[in-house]
């Protein structure tokens, strides 16, 4: 029996090698360069014994170890429930902390310029992330392209601050409403069809959102982008170095040296806000009415539809509101960089907040701040190893999938309990 | 000269239309079967277009002639990127067949990402370009003012289509895995309770897909000379807008979407404007998902509590 069970997974584990030589060895083995013009093939076989021998090897290893065993997957629940549950039972204190301590760090002792700028960028995606989980967390619409409502902030924001002069605080509720606009144009024809399809046409919209930013030469200047867009004031005060006769700047006003980080502790906490600003609207909206349908609609469209609730309007609203969040996100995005252009709105940043929610676990407010940190530190660490990390990113989302598929934090705490159920036998 | 610029882009539409319907027979076979969108299709185009390109080069090499090449290349793309597709379905889809309904497609749209950057990784970002294969070709109406020209390579590649479908045809109406694909499209418990092995059907089913979109992929180089590690993204959204335009599930159908969309796209270039060409196959996906969403030979979806 024994020795049956050896010879097999011997068996197995050769066939691994063999599909992995047929995966790897074309397109691994044989890499194309161009020399003189021309491609040549440049053979890579190391590489590909390697891979093989680790594929073959991992497969025999696993074979043994894992599924020779009677309880089967002992790992892969226990990890999550234990965080789930130590963030059930500290949950509010957790928060609080890192709330504290989002407030506290420009001013740590090791923060530096490279640090503000990660934590800045971090901010932006969990803004993004949770404005997201309103349309995929609570209303369960998969939506591929985000991003368009990213780009319609961040291009709106830019074009009336450069052509009329509108301060950031005009601009910026204008560039949310616009978005929201995008989102009930966009969400009006389609939020009928059902969750797949609804994912590729959102994905089509965003990509004809690119392609128009792209063409669209004399609006938004095309692939050279737009530039010079205004940095905001603090409060009408300009963070300047060199105040021009008789201007108020911020250093000026407080009595202050001037420092190019003022301007980034400014951006920081202005994210800061808007973040959490986000976060409470959605702490708060679960609770209400529109909300609970929102949910309801999630999880059963049908039941919905016959207690009254009114599919098209309640997902329109979902749609629109995560929408706006993702103007206001686009529109801190455009004021930071002063520069932007349709490289920045690609698929793939529709795919990274769409992983970060995913990975979080779709609804999970806290869940968006351990997938972008966790999600952002991995890009951020990996910055040389632009395609490796992308693998890596992309793998990660194929685990969780399989592994958790409701994400790290995969407990739904429900909105509401009317009583407690009392313990029986 | 107006007659015979229409007929030139006729030409250039059904060729593209014939690359876009092998695509896209790829995603209808997937979503009748397991009712998903299988996202990294394109992406599997993509790998066999470069599995082709190497073959390609490889063989620039020997002294073969070349219809013995054409044929070697295309059974070494078929059989190197049915791998692909084989392996996708076994990591990236089949622990998910009783997860909920989005979960397969964020799980494939993950494998799209993961394949992207792969063969960027180990084949390099840059753009590749192929000597063309097949030269010469039929020209006439030279007397119109616009030369019409009927390449041998288009010839090929609509021919070669054709023969496929037939053989596919075949395969899928007369023989018995044809006969346990149909059956798991209705009711994969019943199948496997007749004594059909469902798992192995599905594969089967994925290994047919990946193989067709290689042939795609090994005529999208043949016809354009460049591809990078990016192409598979937008035909494969372009597929799929065909399989949905032909109604998704029906494999007749799928053909026609591509045909149609081939010929929309060539004429919106032709006529309109190339800059926007990619919002028109776009724009057809929308509005046909909006007020047409069994498309032409699909069969409606019902939707049962």
């Amino acid at each position: 029996m024994k020795k049956n069970f050896l010879y097999s997974s011997i068996k197995d584990s050769l066939f691994t090698g063999l599909i992995a030589l047929a995966l790897f060895g074309p397109i691994v083995g044989l890499r194309t360069v161009a020399k003189n013009e021309v491609l040549v093939v440049s053979p890579k076989w190391f590489i590909v014994l390697v891979i093989v021998i680790v594929c073959a090897l991992g497969r025999f290893l696993t074979n043994l170890y894992i599924y020779n065993r009677d309880q089967k997957y002992g790992i892969q629940s226990t990890i999550g429930k234990s965080i789930t549950n130590f963030l059930d039972t500290k949950g509010t204190q957790i928060a609080l902390s890192a709330i504290i301590f989002s407030v506290i760090f420009p001013f740590l002792p090791f923060t530096d310029r490279y640090l503000m700028d990660i934590a800045i960028m971090m901010l932006t995606y969990i803004m993004l992330g949770w404005g997201l989980n309103i349309v995929i967390g609570l209303a369960g619409l998969l939506d591929l392209g985000y991003v368009a409502f990213y780009a319609v902030g961040a291009y709106s924001y830019a074009l009336f601050a450069i052509h009329f002069g509108w301060s950031f605080w005009i601009c910026l509720p204008i560039a949310g409403i616009f978005a929201a606009m995008f989102g009930v144009l966009l969400g009006f024809p389609v939020l009928r069809l059902r969750g797949d399809y609804l994912a590729i046409v959102t994905l089509a919209f965003g990509e004809m959102i690119r392609i128009l930013l792209l063409n669209w030469y004399q609006l938004t200047k095309g692939p050279d982008g737009l530039t010079g867009i205004p940095r905001p004031s603090f409060f009408g005060l300009p963070f300047k170095s060199f105040p021009e006769e008789g201007e108020q700047t911020f250093h000026t006003f407080f009595g202050l040296e001037y420092s190019p980080m003022q301007r980034i502790i400014f951006l920081y906490y202005l994210i800061l806000v808007l973040a959490l600003i986000t976060n409470l609207f959605t702490i708060k909206i679960r609770k209400l009415p529109i909300g609970r349908a929102w949910e309801a609609l999630r999880e059963d469209e049908i039941a919905c539809k016959s207690l009254g609730v009114n599919p098209r309007n309640t997902k329109l609203t979902a749609f629109a509101i995560g929408a706006m969040f993702g103007g206001f996100a686009g529109s801190f995005f455009a004021t930071r960089q002063a520069f932007i252009s349709p490289e920045s709105f690609t698929f793939i940043e529709s795919a990274i907040i769409v992983a970060i929610v995913v990975l979080g676990g779709m609804g999970s407010q806290t869940g968006v701040v351990l997938a972008t940190v966790f999600l952002i530190g991995l890009i951020e660490v990996f910055r040389d190893f632009e395609s490796y990390r992308m693998i890596a990113f992309g793998g990660a989302m194929v685990l969780i999938m399989i592994f958790r598929p409701r994400g790290i934090l995969a407990t739904r705490k429900p909105t509401i309990i009317l009583h407690k159920k009392e313990v029986t036998k | 000269m107006d007659t015979a610029y229409f007929l030139q882009q006729l030409i250039n539409g059904v060729t593209l239309g014939s690359v876009y319907g092998l695509i896209a027979i790829g995603y209808t076979m997937v979503y009748g079967i397991i009712g998903m969108i299988n996202f990294a299709h394109g992406d599997i185009f993509m790998v066999g277009a470069f599995i082709a390109l190497i073959s390609f080069i490889l063989f620039a090499l020997t002294s073969i002639a070349l219809p013995i090449v054409l044929l070697l290349t295309l059974l070494i793309a078929m059989v190197f990127t049915a791998c692909y597709g084989w392996t996708v379905e076994k990591l990236a889809y089949k622990p998910l067949r009783k997860s909920f309904r989005l979960a397969p497609l964020i799980s494939a749209l993950g494998m799209s990402i993961v394949l992207q950057n792969y063969v960027q990784a180990a084949q390099g970002a840059r753009i590749k370009t192929l000597q063309p294969v097949i030269q010469g070709g039929f020209t006439f109406m030279e007397d119109t003012g616009f030369t019409v020209s009927l390449s041998y390579l288009q010839i090929f590649i609509i021919l070669v289509t054709i023969v496929l479908m037939a053989v596919f045809t075949l395969l899928i109406t007369r023989t018995a895995l044809g006969r346990a694909q149909r059956a798991c499209e209705q009711d994969r418990t019943m199948t496997a309770l007749m004594g059909i092995n469902v798992d192995r059907t599905i594969s089967i089913t994925f290994i047919i897909g990946s193989s067709l979109a290689s042939v795609a992929g090994m005529m999208f180089v043949m016809y354009y000379g460049v591809i990078d590690f990016y192409i598979g993204f937008l035909a494969g959204i372009k597929a799929f807008t065909a399989a949905v335009l032909g109604g998704i599930g029906s494999i007749p159908g799928a053909m026609l979407g591509g045909l149609l969309i081939g010929l929309i796209e060539v004429f919106w270039s032709g006529y309109i404007s190339i800059e926007y060409k990619d919002i028109a196959a776009f724009t057809v996906l929308v509005v046909v998902l909006i007020f047409y969403p069994t498309g032409f030979l699909g069969k409606p979806d019902i939707e049962k509590v």
